[in-house]
C-alpha cells in the first residue's frame, strides 16, 4: 500500500474533496477546454491575463481525485505569475510526474506540487494528473481546447521492453 | 434480480454448480496463475479481453511452428495446410452460432470491423437521404458511430431507442420508431456497460414485419449465450474473438447470404476478386468478396480451437455459474454503504457497473488494481449510457466462468479500502 499512500496523500485527498477556485472566472479574458477522450475526464480552465501575468485563475469540470486535485493544486500555484514562470513549471511538473526529473535532486520550482511526485509509479494515472496543465498551457498560448490524445504514450523510455 | 433464463441454461437452477469444476477449469487459464502486485491476479475485466486457455495458445503456436504460410494462394503443402486449417475454422464458427452455410460467416478483425463492414457494404449502398437508422440508447460506440457516419454522408437520419433507469429497452417505443423510412435496426445483444440482455428475437421480429434488416452487435453475446442466428432470424451477427478466449484480431460477420450477396464488397484487394483489368473488377464470391488482403489468419484459426474448446465444456452449466456468479456480486456489493449499482435490468448477464459515492471510478480502478484485482473503470465507449444515467464514469466488474467467488469476496473487500481511503 505504500505507493498507494504515496498517490493519495491526504492533501491530494483534502483538494480532491475541496477544489480551490472551482469556479467561472467571470473576469476570464482566456479559457480553454481539456479532454482527456480515454476517460472521459474535462476540464475548464479560465484565466485572466493581465501584461503576461496571470491575475486569476480557476477551473471547473469533472475527473477523477487526481486530475481534480492538480488543477486545484495548480490554480493555487500560478496565480500570480507570469507566463514565463508559468511555462517553466509545467515543464518541471510534466517531468516529475513522467519520471524524467527527479524533484529531489534537481533545484525546481515545484514546492507543494512535489506531492504529485507519486503519480510517476501508475503510468496510466499521469494524463490525469497532467490534464490541468495542458489545459492552462493550451489557455496561455490563445487555444480553446486540448486533448491528452496528441500527448503521446504514458510510457517512458524505460518502460519499453522486449 | 438476475436472470437465469438462457436458451440452454433454462433448465438448470442457478444455485446448481455441482457440475461446474471452477478449480479445474482454471487450470485451462495460465494467465490466472500470476500475482500482480504482490496478491493473486482477480481478473474482472472479461468484457474488455477474455483471458485464452491453453489449447487455444498452443493451436497458434503450431500455425505459427507448422504451417504458417499464406491461404487460398499457393498450391504448395503448407499452403493447402494452412488454407484447410483457416477454412476449418469458419466451418466450426458456422456450427458455433448455426448458420446455414459457411459462407455466411466473414472473418474480420472484430466486431467494430464487422459493423463498419455492414456500414460500408449495406449502408452506403441501400440507404439514401431521407431514410432513418435505429440504434439503442445502450450502444457501444462501435455501433453508433459508423451510422452517424453514414448518416452525415446521405443525409439519412439516426433514431435511437430509449431505456427505462433499470436499463432496459422499451419496446413500444422502439415499434413506434419504425417506419417505412427505416433502412435497418443496430442494436447490441447484451449491453457491455450495463449487462442487459436485450430481446434479440422480439426485436427482429418487429423489424421483419416492417421488412426491415436487423444488425445484431454479439460481442458480449456470444461469450455469455448460447447463439442460433436462424432462430433469432438476425440478419447480421458481429463477434468479436477475443471477447470469447480467442485472440485479439479474430471476429465474424454473419450475414444472410441473400443479403450478402447484394452489398457492395468493403475493402478492395486481393483474394476478393474474381477478374481484374484496368478496365473492370469483378468480385469473388463469399465468402471471400469481403476478405480482401491477407486476413488474420493465425488468430482466426485460434478462434476455431477457441470454440473447440467451448463445445468441449458444459456450456450449460458454465451459463449457470456465470449467472451465479453476477447475483452473487450483485448482492456482495449491494450490501457495502455507498456503492450503487448502474444497470438493474432483469435479465442480465456478464457485466455489473458500479459506482462509490464521492469516489471517482479511476481512483476506484487504481486502487483495486494495487490489490491484484483487473476492472474497468471509465465510459466503456458508451458516452450515452453515461450520460443517460447521469455519472461521468462507472467501474465495472466483468465475469467469466473461470472466476470465483471468492475473487468476489476479495473485490467487495477492496471496495471497503476505497471507501476507507476516500473517508
Amino acid at each position: 500500500m505504500s505507493e498507494l499512500s504515496e498517490l493519495y496523500q491526504q492533501v491530494i485527498l483534502d483538494h480532491n474533496k475541496k477544489p480551490r477556485n472551482f469556479r467561472k472566472l467571470e473576469t476570464a479574458n482566456r479559457h480553454a477546454d481539456g479532454f482527456n477522450p480515454l476517460c472521459g475526464d474535462q476540464l475548464t480552465v479560465y484565466m485572466q491575463l493581465e501584461d503576461d501575468r496571470i491575475a486569476d485563475v480557476s477551473f471547473e469540470g469533472s475527473g477523477c481525485a487526481i486530475s481534480k486535485a492538480s488543477a486545484s493544486m495548480m490554480t493555487q500555484s500560478v496565480k500570480g505569475k507570469t507566463r514565463e514562470e508559468v511555462e517553466t513549471l509545467f515543464s518541471e511538473f510534466h517531468r516529475m510526474v513522467t519520471g524524467e526529473l527527479d524533484e529531489e535532486a534537481t533545484p525546481n520550482n515545484l514546492g507543494r506540487l512535489t506531492i504529485f511526485a507519486g503519480v510517476r509509479e501508475f503510468p496510466a494515472r499521469v494524463k490525469c494528473a497532467s490534464l490541468s496543465w495542458h489545459t492552462l498551457h493550451a489557455a496561455l498560448a490563445g487555444e480553446d481546447t486540448t486533448t491528452t490524445e496528441n500527448l503521446g504514450p504514458d510510457i517512458t523510455s524505460d518502460q519499453v521492453s522486449a | 434480480m438476475i436472470a437465469t433464463e438462457t436458451s440452454t441454461s433454462g433448465e438448470r437452477q442457478a444455485g446448481d454448480t455441482a457440475a461446474w469444476d471452477v478449480a479445474r477449469v482454471r487450470e485451462d487459464f495460465p494467465v490466472l496463475g500470476q500475482t500482480v502486485n504482490g496478491k493473486p491476479l482477480v481478473y474482472l475485466d472479461n468484457a474488455a479481453s477474455s483471458q485464452v486457455p491453453q489449447v487455444v495458445i498452443d493451436r497458434g503456436g503450431r500455425y505459427l511452428r507448422e504451417e504458417h504460410s499464406n491461404i487460398h494462394r499457393g498450391v504448395h503443402y503448407l499452403s493447402q495446410r494452412a488454407t484447410t486449417a483457416y477454412e476449418g475454422a469458419r466451418e466450426k464458427v458456422r456450427r458455433f452460432i448455426n448458420a446455414r452455410e459457411s459462407r455466411e460467416c466473414i472473418f474480420v478483425r472484430g466486431c467494430t470491423e464487422g459493423i463498419n463492414l455492414v456500414m460500408h457494404g449495406y449502408g452506403r449502398k441501400f440507404v439514401t437521404a431521407g431514410d432513418e437508422i435505429i440504434v439503442s440508447a445502450m450502444e457501444h460506440h462501435a455501433n453508433i458511430v459508423p451510422w452517424q457516419m453514414l448518416c452525415e454522408e446521405k443525409g439519412a437520419t439516426l433514431r435511437v431507442i430509449p431505456m427505462n433507469d433499470a436499463g432496459e429497452l422499451l419496446l413500444d417505443e422502439y415499434e413506434a420508431l419504425l417506419n417505412e423510412r427505416t433502412k435497418l435496426v443496430a442494436v447490441m445483444h447484451v449491453s457491455n456497460a450495463l449487462g442487459t440482455i436485450n430481446p434479440i428475437k422480439e426485436i427482429v421480429a418487429r423489424a421483419h414485419k416492417q421488412g426491415v434488416p436487423v444488425l445484431v452487435d454479439g460481442a458480449q453475446g456470444a461469450p455469455h449465450l448460447s447463439i442460433d442466428v436462424q432462430d433469432l432470424d438476425a440478419d447480421f451477427y458481429i463477434i468479436s474473438g477475443h471477447k470469447m478466449f480467442a485472440p485479439t484480431g479474430s471476429g465474424v460477420v454473419y450475414g444472410k447470404a441473400e443479403l450478402l450477396e447484394r452489398m457492395n464488397p468493403f475493402l478492395g484487394g486481393g483474394d476478393m476478386i474474381r477478374t481484374v483489368t484496368f478496365e473492370k473488377t469483378t468480385y469473388a464470391g463469399l465468402p471471400n468478396k469481403f476478405e480482401a488482403g491477407t486476413p488474420a489468419i493465425a488468430s482466426q484459426i485460434g478462434l476455431g480451437a477457441a470454440i473447440d474448446y467451448l463445445n468441449g465444456i458444459d456450456r450449460a452449466a458454465a451459463h449457470a455459474y456465470e449467472h451465479e456468479l453476477l447475483a452473487y456480486a450483485t448482492e456482495k456489493l449491494s450490501e457495502i454503504e455507498g456503492v450503487r449499482i448502474v444497470g438493474t435490468a432483469r435479465e442480465k448477464v456478464g457485466a455489473l457497473s458500479f459506482i462509490i459515492e464521492d469516489v471517482h471510478p479511476h481512483d476506484v480502478g487504481t486502487i483495486l488494481d494495487q490489490e491484484g484485482i483487473a476492472i474497468r473503470a471509465g465510459h466503456h465507449c458508451a458516452q450515452p449510457v453515461m450520460k443517460r444515467f447521469n455519472v461521468p464514469a462507472t467501474a465495472r466488474a466483468s465475469f467469466a466462468f473461470y472466476n470465483t467467488k471468492e475473487e468476489i469476496d476479495t473485490l467487495a473487500s477492496a471496495v471497503q479500502k476505497v471507501i476507507e481511503v476516500f473517508s
